[in-house]
């Protein structure tokens, strides 16, 4: 039955995210915006906290949990499982602040890559750690298939050799996922993901980067030197295949982290928003759902509008986690949610600082802070006009040789 | 119905169970019942849409069809003949979606008078309910609708210039006109919007005996003119005490203007569906520079933004329906969903024609009339409620 109310039982989860949000992210959210590159300790004793949580139940992110008690389905088979969870867990912590959420220990996107493909022993090895993705490279953004990282296998190791770039929380983690390529010359058949540890004398951290948003989260950039892995890491099968088939299933990874992305975007949005209808309202604006918006305040008026959209990308990132936890195919779903809140939650947030003017615009507030945040969430895991040829393509049953 | 006649209380379909788990799939019934309106939406309703939209006139068998459907039946409490045991907000939200598939203009003949019987379940006392629902409980239905707009710009339905004024003998005198009442010539009975001394009310009115105190002209639009809409003016009208409904109560009111804006995003929500699969096989099949112009990053990411808008609208009119018929507080949603449809059913009416070009701008195509439909939603008030 059509139910667009999340399930009472996720009620303790978005209380205690909320209050972990509240009471420890926000307090040095413009701390750590302020000191780029310094490592929040505060995350710590969180991150400890949170991974007790998961233990017991579907949590942030879950990592070494693999069916969550809560992933049983509902008397007609519905679920509500890991995805809907991690999702409004992260509404709530990125409500709180993206880029701390984003360096949160143990919680990276790189785990998910991970449990997406890993087998029982490498679960073994990597399950629970604090994982990194490097995937783009300086010459291979959007077109992921494009990379040139080479690795190639020398006895019982991989030999990985490349340059890699926007790796978040590629300093502090444990472990990061390389894509890398078998053969340059077979195409996306050949593109592979690899372990490398941290700590791995091959990995060298070329430079952080200074970022216009998500400043306490660190983006690292690498470069790869003979950088030798055990075979046993290579993450799924080593077969070269012809077909994009291979490529495919690294790609289906993202059907499950752009609707995250796109709960990112809902969180900091609903920052914004929440926070501006408390000075609009100190300003004397009221916000008033039955009168017609054009007979109200201009300023009102585009509260309302925005308050829309964030409603609307709130529902399709739902929709999308949901899909997932039931196993519906969601790739148009997932880039849906992750077009729409990528692309509002920078207008709303972006908005909400002309809303309130100066005192947007200024430090005292978070408002432009969210605003710079924001604006990663429509370009990572895929922009805005990768998802928009992934939803058009899938439409028009169109191959990427023709919508280019 | 004599036993319904002396009941003192009025039937009310109960609210709906909330569901206890986030679900997107409607249940067996509403599939059914979706797959059959829909059925109908683009087997009957959509080649019949093109002549209806230019006569301004709905054809009776698409009507009997509708009714045959029980679509108008499905705010009728069970004591009075209808077949839901609850309150059903969402399935009306999909029916109205189905069948606007189809065409927006016919649906909204088709369902207006089912507005008024869902008003009536709600808020109809016993002998308002006695008296009118077992009509449209039947294969029948009478032709009926919601008399709220007013021709004003800056239109409040808050700010009603609509107004019955209360006589010493507890009846009232109506004054008053209203604008693009969906089947207005030939509707029997009207629930009108008016203010009672500054508070907006609902009344019946009865047009057959209304007599001089109530005129009716044809009010043709841009849009949904298959509905045969009309201006009303009641000119001293005088109704019984009896035909107030839900006794001016401002929740009631601020209800059936939320429901009211609910329906139209629904009807949006359909037709945004006919364009987005009408202008998919269009910009494929349609060629330029030597290959389909789907090819074009600028054409396909049109597509992708009517299927994302199309979706935000979709999702968020169903989280309203679901609140209402679970009984909770359903204001802000509706209206959330309404400033959607304003915004993004009008672009995506816009986009649906502009992806076709010239042709597009032709009555050879659909997309010009989808264009002219969706600027209803998101801007018109009442005519019907779900």
């Amino acid at each position: 039955m059509i139910n667009l109310e999340p399930p009472a039982k996720l009620d303790a989860l978005t209380y205690q995210a909320n209050m972990a949000a509240l009471h420890i992210l926000r307090p040095i959210s413009r701390k750590y915006d302020s000191a780029e590159h310094a490592y929040p300790v505060e995350l710590d004793a969180l991150a400890e906290l949170v991974n007790q949580a998961n233990a017991q139940q579907a949590g942030l992110n879950t990592n070494d949990d693999p069916e969550p008690a809560s992933a049983e389905p509902s008397g007609d088979g519905n679920i509500n499982g890991r995805n809907l969870a991690s999702l409004i867990g992260l509404v709530e912590m990125c409500w709180g602040d993206v880029g701390l959420m984003l360096t949160m220990p143990r919680q990276g996107l790189g785990q998910a890559a991970i449990r997406a493909v890993a087998t029982p022993e490498q679960m073994s090895r990597f399950g629970g750690k604090w994982a990194a993705m490097a995937i783009t490279e300086p010459e291979a953004g959007s077109d992921s298939a494009a990379i040139r990282t080479t690795a190639v296998l020398d006895g019982d190791d991989y030999v990985l050799n490349g340059e890699k770039i926007f790796v978040t929380s590629g300093d502090r983690a444990e472990l990061i996922v390389v894509w890398a390529t078998l053969d340059r010359a077979a195409g996306r058949g050949a593109i592979k993901s690899f372990v490398v540890e941290r700590d791995n004398a091959g990995l060298r951290l070329d430079r952080l980067e200074h970022k216009l948003g998500i400043r306490a989260s660190d983006t690292a950039n690498f470069v790869l030197e003979n950088c030798r892995v055990p075979k046993e890491n290579l993450l799924g099968s080593p077969e070269i295949t012809t077909a994009r088939e291979g490529f495919a299933g690294v790609m289906q990874t993202f059907d499950n982290t752009r609707p995250m992305v796109a709960g990112m975007a809902v969180g900091v949005a609903r920052a914004a928003l929440e926070r501006t209808r408390e000075l609009l309202e100190q300003a004397g604006a009221e916000i008033d759902y039955v009168r017609p918006p054009a007979l109200q305040s201009a300023a009102v008026a585009e509260f309302i509008r925005l308050e829309a959209d964030w409603e609307a990308s709130r529902l399709l990132a739902l929709k999308a986690a949901w899909m997932s936890d039931n196993h519906v195919p969601n790739t148009v779903a997932a880039s849906i949610a992750k077009a729409k809140a990528g692309r509002v939650a920078t207008d709303i947030t972006l908005r909400c600082v002309a809303l309130c003017g100066t005192v947007g615009f200024g430090e005292d507030e978070l408002l432009e802070k969210w605003a710079r945040d924001a604006k990663i969430l429509d370009i990572f895991e895929g922009t805005q006009q990768i998802q928009q040829l992934v939803i058009a393509r899938q439409l028009l049953g169109k191959p990427s040789s023709e919508l280019r | 119905m004599s036993t319904e006649a002396d009941l003192a209380e009025p039937a009310r379909q109960p609210t709906a169970e909330p569901g206890t788990t986030f679900d997107v799939t409607p249940d067996d019934e509403q599939k059914m019942l979706i797959d059959a309106v829909r059925d109908f939406a683009l087997r009957a309703c959509r080649p019949a849409a093109l002549s209806a939209d230019d006569a301004c006139s709905t054809p009776a068998a698409l009507l009997a069809t509708a009714a045959e459907l029980g679509l108008t039946a499905i705010g009728i409490p069970e004591a009075h003949g209808g077949v839901l045991e609850h309150r059903a907000t969402v399935t009306g939200v999909l029916i109205a979606e189905a069948l606007a598939e189809g065409d927006m203009g016919i649906a909204l003949a088709c369902l207006a008078p089912g507005g008024v019987a869902t008003a009536l379940g709600l808020w109809g006392d016993a002998e308002q309910q006695a008296g009118y629902l077992p009509a449209f409980a039947g294969d029948s239905p009478p032709a009926a609708a919601i008399a709220l707009a007013e021709p004003r710009v800056l239109f409040d339905p808050s700010a009603l210039a609509t107004t019955a004024r209360r006589t010493g003998a507890g009846d009232f005198v109506l004054d008053g006109v209203k604008a693009l009442v969906p089947r207005g010539a030939e509707a029997e009975l009207l629930l009108v919007a008016a203010s009672v001394e500054g508070t907006p009310s609902l009344f019946l009115v009865e047009t057959r005996s209304a007599g001089t105190g109530l005129s009716v002209e044809s009010d043709p639009a841009m849009g949904v003119r298959a509905a045969a809409t009309a201006r009303i003016t009641f000119d001293s009208l005088k109704l019984p005490a009896g035909a107030l409904v839900g006794d001016s109560d401002p929740q009631v009111y601020a209800e059936t203007v939320a429901l009211g804006r609910l329906a139209w995003c629904a009807l949006a929500v359909g037709t945004g569906q006919a364009v987005l699969d009408y202008v998919a096989a269009y910009v494929n099949q349609r060629t330029a520079f030597g290959e389909p112009i789907s090819n074009r990053q600028s054409v396909a990411f049109m597509v992708a933004d009517i299927a994302i808008e199309l979706e935000a609208l979709r999702l968020v009119s169903y989280r309203a329906a679901g609140l209402a018929e679970t009984g909770r507080d359903f204001i802000r949603e509706a209206a959330l969903a309404r400033a959607l449809a304003a915004q993004h059913a009008m672009q995506i009416g816009s986009d649906g024609v502009q992806l076709l070009g010239g042709h597009g701008y032709t009555k050879e195509h659909p997309v010009e009339r989808w264009y002219r439909d969706l600027r209803a939603a998101g801007m018109l008030e009442g005519a019907l409620i779900l």
